[in-house]
């Protein structure tokens, strides 16, 4: 019987059995950031310890960078001191660092990709639950806790339980106007944010056959908002045509070494997964959150759901402490939610194609007055591409502001948070109470070109009647 | 080295409502500006317990009735979102070493288990039956019976459920992996070696 991607990544890097039944598992590829790694590095320090393999270490600085303060100090002396503290124990250990000086600097989970260190038929661990974006590529990529950190540090391996698997098949064409963002939050609404716990997500079938890399990292970014650790895609020609020529990709006869094993990872034809879902594409509606989880979403035409409609009380307890938070009544329609920012990046959708996708539609467009809207690349790379092509000057044309890379407004570790119970039409990936930094600050998550449709009307909106859209209501 | 087995944990506990009860809640990203966990433990919860303006909200956390708690019973999926270390390490600087919730995140589950903080899965009912019980009487003993499944209070018990891994290792006292992590590099090397990607 054929085996998963998840069981061949697992055997290949699986060391022994520890005395609970947990596997000792080798992490290939470890990324860190300023956040979760400077407690670690310390209790490496504690106990005299030094990193084991630190070619196989990355860091990069990203949830406390400002992305409108150029030169440091920063003004915020705590974020001055993380990153001080991260290039002191980069250069103390032989650490790579992609710091802000170097052109690579941007979001963990972007610049991976990017320079070609996310590859297929690897594992990836980072102190981030949004790891999982590399399982885009077929590696087995998940967030650690910071102890775990100081594992990977300490021995390259962390102790793990090994999961159970569930292809996921999207098949079909998605319409008009629907992106991978709504094909995983569509996903999120159907099995639940725990759906997934205990799983890692296959993602399979013609639609993501289709994607490119950058959809398929969008999908595989929100896996843990599902509950699942581990998402990943079968690696394929769109995943080598990504890596080819990358900084860190193998070259010359390597790399075709690389390609041919990379191929023996995928999953076998006649393989059996613990439970298999099936989704139709053209059913896949533009999805907005209206609550204080990823699974609080709705399509863009439907109406928020009321306290009397949830089948359970624990159910009916969650839509009123939503709905209550939210400041919205059951019932009403998602659309003309009135909205005060409009946040563009991320690690789910701050990537180039989700900024050209959106350009090509805001042109003659302004952002609605009375509504910040804020466009952060997801890298230096990202930025310096973009600009490149103009779309910092449509964007700003438009009335956005184009900032400089970090996760900026997604977790509010950085001066972007909102204010009060300011409403945020956001292209990141949660919407938890007080997530983008004020405790009575409001997140509905949705797709860029959402994001943008939100705010030049100042309100939820259809992106596809905004920008005319041939298609829409069809 | 092995830390002190945990075959129970004994304490005094509080109930906080709500199923999703996630690391943003737990500790919000603007108080993990730190390079060290020390300090945490003044943070967890903090929005739940204030308001904007600092004051404190009602709520069981707020309550001088259970102030002296240490075991925490919560809803279903306790700890979902981030994978912060700083959520469970907050829960244990302020001096809370257990939860009980009808299921949790896994990567919460994970970083907990690793410091020794309990976590162990109850029903609906049961929790329900539980939270009455210290609201009735906030004094109440409540002891989870790592070893034999169960949970005590007052004459009372009910069934709970936990990792058969984390289990282990918590009566074992090796919840904390690192020793026996570093005692299998010379096999870490040997899986290292077959990987080209690992060469340097």
């Amino acid at each position: 019987m054929g085996k998963s991607l998840f069981e061949k990544v697992w055997d290949a890097h699986a060391v022994r059995q520890l005395a609970n039944g947990q596997t000792q598992l080798l992490i290939g590829t470890h990324l860190i950031h300023e956040v979760t790694s400077p407690q670690a590095f310390g209790m490496l320090r504690d106990r005299g310890l030094k990193v084991q393999y630190p070619h196989r270490t990355f860091a990069t600085v990203d949830h406390i960078v400002p992305t409108n303060e150029a030169v440091e100090p920063y003004s915020d002396p705590l974020a001055q001191g993380m990153i001080e503290e991260l290039r002191k124990n980069c250069a103390e250990n032989d650490v790579t660092f992609f710091d802000t000086n170097t052109g690579k600097q941007g979001v963990v989970h972007i610049v991976g990709p990017e320079q070609g260190i996310t590859q297929p038929g690897t594992t990836i661990a980072c102190g981030d639950s949004h790891t999982a974006t590399h399982g885009a590529f077929g590696a087995i990529a998940f967030g650690i806790g910071t102890s775990q950190v100081r594992d990977v540090l300490a021995t390259q391996t962390i102790a793990l339980n090994e999961l159970k698997v569930r292809r996921i098949n999207v098949n079909g064409t998605l319409p008009p106007g629907v992106y991978a963002k709504d094909v995983i939050l569509h996903i999120i609404r159907l099995l639940g944010t725990q759906g997934g716990t205990g799983y890692a997500y296959e993602y399979a079938g013609t639609t993501f056959d289709n994607f490119t890399m950058e959809e398929r990292m969008t999908v595989c970014n929100m896996s843990i908002e599902g509950g699942a650790r581990v998402g990943y895609v079968n690696p394929d020609e769109t995943t080598f045509e990504y890596l080819k020529g990358r900084p860190y990709a193998p070259k010359g006869a390597a790399w075709e070494a690389a390609v041919e094993q990379w191929k023996s990872f995928a999953s076998d034809a006649d393989c059996t997964f613990d439970d298999v879902v099936d989704i139709d594409a053209a059913q896949i509606q533009p999805t907005v959150t209206w609550g204080i989880t990823p699974g609080q979403g709705v399509g863009i035409e439907e109406n928020i759901p009321t306290i009397e409609d949830a089948p359970t009380q624990s159910d009916r307890d969650s839509v009123a402490e939503a709905l209550e938070y939210m400041k919205f009544e059951g019932g009403s329609a998602i659309k003309g939610k009135k909205i005060d920012v409009a946040f563009l990046g991320s690690c789910t959708n701050g990537r180039l194609s989700d900024f050209q996708e959106v350009a090509k539609y805001i042109k003659g467009h302004k952002v609605a007055e009375g509504v910040q809207a804020i466009v952060v690349p997801g890298s230096q790379v990202v930025a310096k591409i973009a600009e490149e092509l103009g779309l910092d000057k449509i964007f700003i044309e438009a009335g956005f502001e184009w900032r400089a890379a970090g996760c900026s407004m997604c977790l509010a570790m950085n001066p972007d948070k909102l204010v009060g119970d300011q409403l945020c039409a956001s292209s990141s990936n949660r919407n938890f109470k007080g997530r983008q930094g004020s405790p009575t600050g409001r997140t509905m998550l949705m797709s860029p070109l959402m994001v943008a449709a939100a705010a030049v009307t100042g309100e939820v909106s259809d992106a596809r009647e905004v920008f005319g859209f041939a298609t829409a209501n069809a | 080295m092995p830390s002190t087995p945990i075959k129970q944990v004994t304490g005094k506990g509080v109930y906080v409502p709500g199923d999703d009860i996630d690391t943003d809640r737990i500790i919000p990203a603007r108080f993990m500006k730190c390079i060290t966990f020390d300090g945490l433990g003044e943070y967890l919860f903090h929005d739940v317990r204030k308001t904007e303006s600092g004051e404190d909200k009602k709520h069981n956390l707020n309550d001088p009735r259970f102030a002296e708690a240490s075991i925490i019973v919560s809803g279903n999926n306790f700890g979902c979102g981030s994978s912060r270390e700083h959520a469970p390490q907050s829960i244990l600087r302020a001096g809370y070493n257990a939860v009980i919730a009808g299921s949790f995140a896994e990567i919460f589950f994970g970083n907990s288990t690793n410091l020794g903080v309990v976590c162990v899965i109850a029903s609906d009912a049961d929790r329900a039956t539980i939270a009455q019980a210290i609201e009735a009487n906030p004094e109440l003993e409540i002891t989870i019976d790592v070893e034999d499944h169960k949970i005590w209070f007052g004459d009372q018990s009910v069934p709970c459920e936990i990792k058969p891994g984390a289990r282990d290792s918590l009566l074992s006292g090796n919840y904390d992996p690192l020793d026996e992590l570093l005692e299998g590099s010379a096999d870490v090397a040997k899986t290292a070696g077959a990987l080209p990607y690992m060469q340097a």
